[in-house]
Parts: structure tokens; C-alpha cells; sequence
């Protein structure tokens, strides 16, 4: 059956409440008449035989690469890097895509005799990985056969040693990546492009690289200019990427890109009305979300946040293509169009969302609340293309319980960001000239990223620039159903209920605002006409 | 005067502002999603999964078929002893069948699927899926739910070939599920049998399995077209020897041949003597089940003829009706 298209819905007297993501809760909200909401594409139909695809990809390869096979001698270097646990989100149902691909990449090189092989996870500054999560992502076989031999690893972007500067771009943006990826004879890079944002040169310029060369383009300035950083194209993030990316050519780094898009189907079939229209919802979806709304709001969070965590997204692959960096992910970025887009007319006053449990930086942890605002003012908020859906000067209401909680392994440094920086200003400006630097450059945080398994010290500096554009953009910010204090910290205005917030922001956007609701997730990307 | 006046003004208030509890009411007053959300104006509903694209693949998991035999062994049972009392015959014949098959009966009553299954031998028992008409016992979710559970029930396309229902069913045999189906196409309006349609032997060749004839006599008069409740009467079940397709033989002959098999037991039935009913049947004397050609009451009339000495086995002595009572 062919996948409908997302659609926008204006509300009526007949409109039932809307379903809002509510961290691990949800909501039913209803809307005032005249709202519009936003609804996904439906998941496109995946391809048939992934294994074939892939196969197909590599043999095929895009732009001026040869078959991967080609590049594979005895006595070569390979290395393989894949993406990090904050891709896909949620995780998917095994296996994994990377775990497919890497397996075929493997097999080339086996038939080749090539015995010098790495594999890294890119993480940049993320968190390390567990073995539970390589083994998830890359599958047992493969994990096997290297991690005991140490050529299977977390990337580590504070190892002076696994570290070379290849030189400084044009706009004076330094380029350093890991050594072992400069010293291949190929590099193969496996991409999950879950959104626009990921993929193209931000694979290896980002996922290899350490704190100095990031910090070129994970700013402020840079941040403020991508409009959004979902569309590369108006996106500043991008452009310093691709400098860097395309330095990395010119020094000899011989880059065999492999992406692949999934569908949006999100959800397993017991929470497939997490992603079902509410009108089409049949008897079983509405006896599960109520059965499953009031489960979680009589347990506790840690319970709720045990079960959400648990949740493996049946995914499935809608392309494959492989080869040269840029080639490569023009064809990736109409994929992933064709899977997020929905046309949207007009601006609005009022934006509302409902934020989920889950952001890039939180899997198997806590959301705490700067990645709330990270979710929902990074992520949410940029997932257009043309202009915001808010006009400038708007609102953004979002639900979630924004606890004042913190993961103490995974996000040591948010503790202090959020109790120290964020008790100082919200500017992102003055943070950035007046903490980042002594965050980033800490010897406990670093110490806690390299051996534990935490963020960088300046990891939540970069959460806080995420929220860049839409904190300029913005009139304002209210969170509903949310921690107060944890809310105000950030310089937001909590509120109750959803009626309450709309009421508040009139005193910003005026008595009758128009209002739309983006019912994400399932992924959804606004393409504001 | 005017308090009082005021007094039954406010009584009045207070009566028409009781309203009284009610079922509707209630429902009236519930919301998604405790009642399912009108579809917006201008957007197409989705299509229903109901008819010929109910999915049962869930009544045959383990739960559905632990409920289903215990329903078929408990209360299926206990009232199809009650009204159908039938008397099995023809077990034998399937001594040497092997593996999955397509059983094709004629088609008297509703009460013909509860005594086909109780009365199924094993193994063919306990992984037994039956053929129903995809647009009467699927016409909504909880005909649908009910059919598929307790019967086993897959949706069968009466009136035009439909792809989805003949994949479903072919890819259950092979997988070594049995299927009951009734070649007719539906009940018997007056009695008398219809003549078979193809989709029986379209089946059985599609998956690579044998065709079993049965004959069931006695259920009309239990629950016959246009009948809500059960009336009793006694039944016989008669299977046949198992078919299969000879060496170049196409569908429309097998199913020529799959009739004659069932008019040959129905004879058998009626008359009691197995000989004479196979010389009948290899002459092609075999009385047809469709009956005469004639007006409504003399084809009923037909049915009530006495039944021969020696006939209809267990059959009630009371009612004497000659073969081709079907």
C-alpha cells in the first residue's frame, strides 16, 4: 500500500483531543478551533531485500568512487566508522542497518585478504558506548571478531596521540580528525541519515573529530545562521562542515560514504498508536492509549522511563546509496525529504509540540531539562525548511515534565552547566565567551569522557546553541506540565495546562493567535510556503 | 402568592434540570478515546479491514487455538450432540491420507461447519481453517473476530476472485492447515444442493493437496436459510475417498468429478446400500443434488418423498423423506 502524505488538519467543534508526547507520559489536548496540526508522512513502503541493496550500493558506488571491492588489497589499512547511539532514535530492532552494511563492508575485504582492519564509533563528543550498544549496532558477529583485538572502539577525541591536524580552511576553521582514519588507504563511513541534518561531510569533519576542530562550527554565530541546520542548504553548520570535509580530500583522506534513510515507523505495533491519526485509531489503539496513558501516570518515572527505553522502532530501509561524500548525500537528502516533508502554508503565532522521552543525548538516560529545551528548541523548532514555522516574535508551548534530574554518569557536566552557567544567564552568547572554554577544557570532564562513559565537559554548551536560532527567533517559551523551578532556570514560563499557556502567550502574540501543533513524532519536516 | 409562585417556578427549574441517567446519555457523553474520532471533514476514511482483508492470522496463534479447541470441545460440542445428533461414516476412507487437504461439502445450514469440525477425525482436526464468505461472516470486526476464533473461519470471495484470499488460503495449506469449504458457494435456499462452483479445486491444485468429498444430510431443518434459532434433527456426515487431479485434468473436470463424489456419498447416505450407490455413480446414475427442474413447491415437494427401507442410517423414522433430501 502506497504511504499517504502528511497533512495539515484544521480544527473544528469534531476534532477530538490531539495526542501530545509528554516525556514519559502523554497528554490528550484539545486544541481551540481554528488550530492547525501537523500530521507525518506515513511510513513509506521499505525496501525488500536490504541485503541486495546494499550489495547493489557498493557495487554501484555514486560520484567519482570505484566499486568498494576495487579499493581492497592485501596489506591495505581500513578503517570502518559507523554512527553512535543517538542514531536512530529509538534504537532499532535488530538488526541493525549499520550491522548490515559493516557486514557486507567485511566481507569485500575478507575475499580482498585485508587483515588491517579498525572499526570506530564516531561519537565525537557524545558518550562512549557500551558493549551492549556496539554489540546492538554492529551485531555479534562482527563485535566478536574485533573488539577482543582492540580494532573494534569508541572514537576518543581527547588522545593527543590518535590525533592529526591536517590544516585550517579557508574561513580558518582548523581540521583534525582521528590518525588512524588518515592514515587508511580508505576510510568507510556508515551513516544512519535519520534527518536532513545528518550525513555528507558532517560524517567524518564531526563524528572523528575532537573539541578544536568542532568548535568552528558548533557555536553560537554558527548556529544562529543556520536557518535551519535540518536544510543544509541555508545552513551555516553545513557550509563549515563541508570546508573542512572537502580539506579533508584535498590532504588524501580517501572517504567511501555509505548512507542509508529509514521510514518513520517509529513505533512497535502495542504503541502503534503513538503513531496512527487520532480519528483512525481503531478499538485496540484507544484501549491501548488508555491503558497505557493512565499505566504511566500511576507509575513512576523511572519505571515509565524503563519501559520507553525498552522501545525498538521496527524501522525500515527506504535507500541505500554509497561512494563519494557529496554525490552520496544529494541522493540521501531527496530520500529523506520524500520520507519527512509535509507542506505547510503560512507562519503561526503560536507553536505547540508535544516533546517525547527521547533525544539524541539522552538513550538509556535521563532527559534532563537542557535537553528538553535542546529537543524541543533544537530539534523540533528547526525541522523546517523556507522559515520557521513560528513568525519571528512567536511562541513555542511544549509539554513535558522537565525534571530537575540528572543523569550522574552520562551528563556530569550538565550538573554544573545547568547550576552554575545557566543560574549566571541564558545568553548564549555570554556563555559561550564567559564558561565554554573552561567546561571544555576541565580535566574531570575530561577524565569522566574518556574513561566513564560521559558527555564532554562542553557537550550541554552545544545543547544550549542548539536552542540559538530559536531563542533569537523567539518571543517566548512556555513549558507545560513541567518542573517549575527546573523551567525557570532556563529562563522559560511554565504553565499547568495547555490552556493556561495559550492564555499567557496572548500577552506576547496578541488575543487570537493562530496556533499549530506539530504531531512529531513520527519524524515530520515542515516545508513552510 | 408570589413566593409560592417562586417556590414552583424553582421546582420546575430543579425537575427539568434533573436529567436522567441513560446509556445513551452516557455514551453521548463520552469522548475520544473512549469512542472513536469522527473523521475530519474532507479527509477519506480509511479503508476498512474487514471482508476480504480481515487478517486472521492471529487466530491461529497459540492463545486463539488453546480458546478455540476448548470451545470446540466443551460448548461447540454439547449443542451440536443436542441438535444434530450426527452419525459419522466414511472415517476409514482417510486411513491413507497424508498431510493437509481441502475438504469440499455440500451446504445445508450454519449448523454444517459445527458438526464438520466436531466430527473431524485427526489430525486434520486441530489444524482446521474453514472457508466463510468473506461478505457475510467479515462484514464487520466483531462477525469478523467471532468467525475467525471460534470457527477458524478465513475469508473466502464468493462473487469475484480475489488474490489476497487465494494466496491466504493456498499458503495455509501448504503450511499444513486443512480447509473446510463448501464448493456451492452458500447455503441451500430450498434444500436441494447447488451446483459447485471451481474455487475447491482452484485450491487444492494451487497448494499440490488432495480433495475430500463430504456429504452432510439432516442439517437443513436444524438452521436453514432465514432461520435465527436451531430447531434438533438428526444428521449424518459421510466422508468420502480423498481426490486427487489426474494427469492433464483442469479444474472445471475435477470439479465435476469432486460432485459426482459428493452426490455418490449423498446417495450412499440416503440409501444405505454403498454398492449400489458406487455402480450408480460409475454409470453416472447418481440422483444430482440440484434436484428437478420445477417449480418451487414440486421441488419441495420432492423432498418429502418417504426414504426407502434401509436408508439415512439413524435418521428419524418419524419424518420419511426419500434421497435426495441433502
Amino acid at each position: 500500500m502506497t504511504a499517504r502524505k502528511g497533512l495539515v488538519l484544521d480544527v473544528d467543534r469534531t476534532t477530538p483531543p490531539i495526542l501530545f508526547h509528554h516525556g514519559e507520559g502523554l497528554r490528550l489536548e484539545k486544541l481551540p478551533v481554528g488550530s492547525r496540526v501537523v500530521y507525518p508522512n506515513e511510513p513509506l513502503d521499505p525496501l525488500r531485500d536490504p541485503e541486495r541493496a546494499i550489495a547493489e550500493a557498493l557495487a554501484n558506488p555514486l560520484g567519482d568512487r570505484e566499486p568498494l571491492a576495487a579499493y581492497m588489497q592485501p596489506g591495505m589499512k581500513l578503517t570502518i566508522a559507523f554512527d553512535d547511539i543517538s542514531l536512530p532514535l529509538p534504537p532499532m530492532i535488530a538488526p541493525d542497518i549499520r550491522g548490515r552494511i559493516i557486514e557486507q563492508v567485511l566481507d569485500i575485504a575478507a575475499s580482498a585478504g585485508v587483515d588491517d582492519v579498525e572499526l570506530i564509533a564516531a561519537l565525537a563528543l557524545h558518550r562512549r558506548m557500551t558493549e551492549a550498544e556496539l554489540r546492538h549496532a554492529v551485531g555479534d558477529r562482527v563485535y566478536d571478531a574485533f573488539a577482543p583485538h582492540g580494532q573494534l572502539y569508541n572514537f576518543d577525541a581527547e588522545d593527543p596521540d590518535a590525533l592529526t591536524h591536517l590544516g585550517t580552511t579557508e574561513a580558518g576553521e582548523e581540521v583534525v580528525i582521528s590518525t588512524r582514519a588518515v592514515e587508511s588507504d580508505l576510510l568507510v563511513y556508515v551513516n544512519i541519515n535519520l534527518v536532513s541534518m545528518d550525513g555528507g561531510h558532517k560524517s567524518v569533519a564531526t563524528g572523528l573529530s575532537p573539541y578544536t576542530a568542532l568548535r568552528h562550527h558548533h557555536n553560537v554565530h554558527t548556529m544562529r545562521h543556520s536557518t535551519s541546520f535540518m536544510d543544509p542548504e541555508h545552513s551555516e553548520l553545513h557550509t563549515r562542515n563541508w570546508r573542512q570535509g572537502r580539506l579533508l580530500a584535498e590532504a588524501g583522506v580517501k572517504v567511501f560514504q555509505i548512507e542509508t534513510t529509514l521510514n518513520n515507523d517509529t513505533f512497535p505495533s502495542q504503541y502503534g498508536f503513538l503513531q496512527r491519526r487520532e480519528w483512525e485509531m481503531t478499538p485496540r489503539d484507544r484501549m491501548m492509549l488508555m491503558g497505557t496513558k493512565t499505566a504511566l501516570d500511576l507509575m513512576s518515572r523511572r519505571q515509565a522511563r524503563r519501559i520507553f527505553h525498552g522501545i525498538r522502532a521496527p524501522y525500515g530501509l527506504t535507500s541505500v546509496q554509497a561512494g563519494e561524500v557529496e554525490a552520496v548525500h544529494r541522493q540521501t537528502l531527496e530520500n529523506v525529504y520524500r520520507q519527512h516533508l509535509v507542506r505547510v502554508e503560512g507562519q503561526t503565532d503560536v507553536l505547540t509540540m508535544g516533546l517525547p522521552y527521547l533525544c539524541p543525548y539522552n538513550v538509556n538516560s535521563i532527559m534532563n531539562p537542557i535537553l528538553v529545551a535542546c529537543l524541543g528548541l533544537g530539534y523540533f523548532f528547526n525541522l523546517y525548511r523556507g522559515k520557521p514555522l513560528v513568525r519571528p516574535g512567536g511562541m513555542v508551548i511544549m509539554t513535558h515534565p522537565t525534571p530537575w534530574e540528572f543523569h550522574p554518569v552520562h551528563h556530569p557536566s550538565y550538573i554544573d552547566f545547568f547550576e552554575e552557567v545557566l543560574a549566571d544567564t541564558t545568553d548564549p552568547e555570554v556563555i559561550e565567551q564567559r564558561y565554554e572554554k573552561r567546561y571544555a577544557e576541565d580535566e574531570w570532564y575530561r577524565h569522566l569522557y574518556r574513561t566513564s562513559y560521559a558527555y564532554h565537559g562542553v557537550h550541554p554548551f552545544y545543547m544550549w546553541y542548539w536552542c540559538a536560532h530559536a531563542l533569537e527567533h523567539l518571543g517566548g517559551v512556555i513549558i507545560v506540565g513541567g518542573d517549575k523551578a527546573a523551567i525557570q532556570r532556563m529562563g522559560f514560563r511554565s504553565a499547568s495546562t495547555l490552556n493556561d499557556a495559550l492564555e499567557m502567550a496572548t500577552d506576547v502574540v496578541g488575543r487570537d493567535p493562530s496556533i499549530t501543533h506539530i504531531h512529531n513524532p513520527p519524524m515530520l519536516m515542515a516545508d513552510v510556503v | 402568592m408570589s413566593s409560592e409562585k417562586s417556590g414552583v417556578a424553582h421546582l420546575g427549574a430543579k425537575r427539568s434540570g434533573r436529567k436522567k441517567a441513560s446509556v445513551t446519555r452516557i455514551m453521548r457523553g463520552t469522548e475520544f478515546p473512549l469512542r472513536a474520532a469522527p473523521t475530519p471533514r474532507g479527509q477519506a476514511p480509511l479503508p476498512v479491514n474487514v471482508g476480504a482483508n480481515y487478517d486472521t492470522d492471529w487466530a491461529r496463534r497459540f492463545p486463539a487455538r488453546v480458546a478455540r479447541r476448548v470451545a470446540r470441545d466443551t460448548v461447540v460440542h454439547t449443542m451440536v450432540r443436542y441438535y444434530a445428533q450426527p452419525t459419522v461414516k466414511g472415517v476409514d476412507r482417510l486411513s491413507e491420507l497424508e498431510g493437509p487437504a481441502v475438504f469440499a461439502a455440500n451446504h445445508q445450514s450454519h449448523a454444517d461447519t459445527a458438526v464438520i469440525v466436531t466430527s473431524m477425525p485427526e489430525p486434520w482436526r486441530n489444524r482446521l481453517i474453514v472457508g466463510a464468505a468473506a461478505d457475510y461472516f467479515f462484514g464487520n470486526r466483531v462477525t469478523s473476530a467471532i468467525s475467525a476464533l471460534f470457527v477458524g473461519a478465513i475469508p473466502i470471495e464468493r462473487t469475484a476472485l480475489n488474490r489476497r484470499t487465494i494466496d491466504k488460503a493456498v499458503t495455509l495449506l501448504r503450511n499444513g492447515w486443512s480447509l473446510v469449504i463448501y464448493p456451492e458457494g452458500g447455503r441451500s435456499r430450498d434444500g436441494w444442493g447447488q451446483q459447485f462452483r471451481p474455487g475447491a479445486a482452484f485450491l487444492a491444485k494451487q497448494a499440490g493437496v488432495p480433495v475430500v468429498p463430504v456429504h452432510i444430510r439432516g442439517t437443513f431443518d436444524i438452521l436453514r436459510k432465514g432461520r435465527a434459532w436451531p430447531r434438533r434433527s438428526r444428521s449424518v456426515i459421510n466422508f468420502g475417498r480423498p481426490l486427487s487431479f489426474d494427469e492433464g485434468e483442469n479444474n472445471r473436470r475435477f470439479t465435476k468429478r469432486l460432485q459426482a463424489a459428493v452426490e455418490g456419498l449423498a446417495d450412499e447416505t440416503a440409501t444405505g446400500n454403498w454398492f449400489a450407490a458406487r455402480r450408480r455413480l460409475h454409470s453416472a446414475d447418481s440422483p444430482g443434488l440440484e434436484g428437478p427442474t420445477a417449480s418451487a413447491w414440486r421441488r419441495r415437494w420432492a423432498l418429502t418423498e418417504p426414504t426407502p427401507p434401509g436408508g439415512a442410517s439413524g435418521e428419524s423414522t418419524v419424518t420419511k423423506r426419500r434421497w435426495p433430501y441433502v
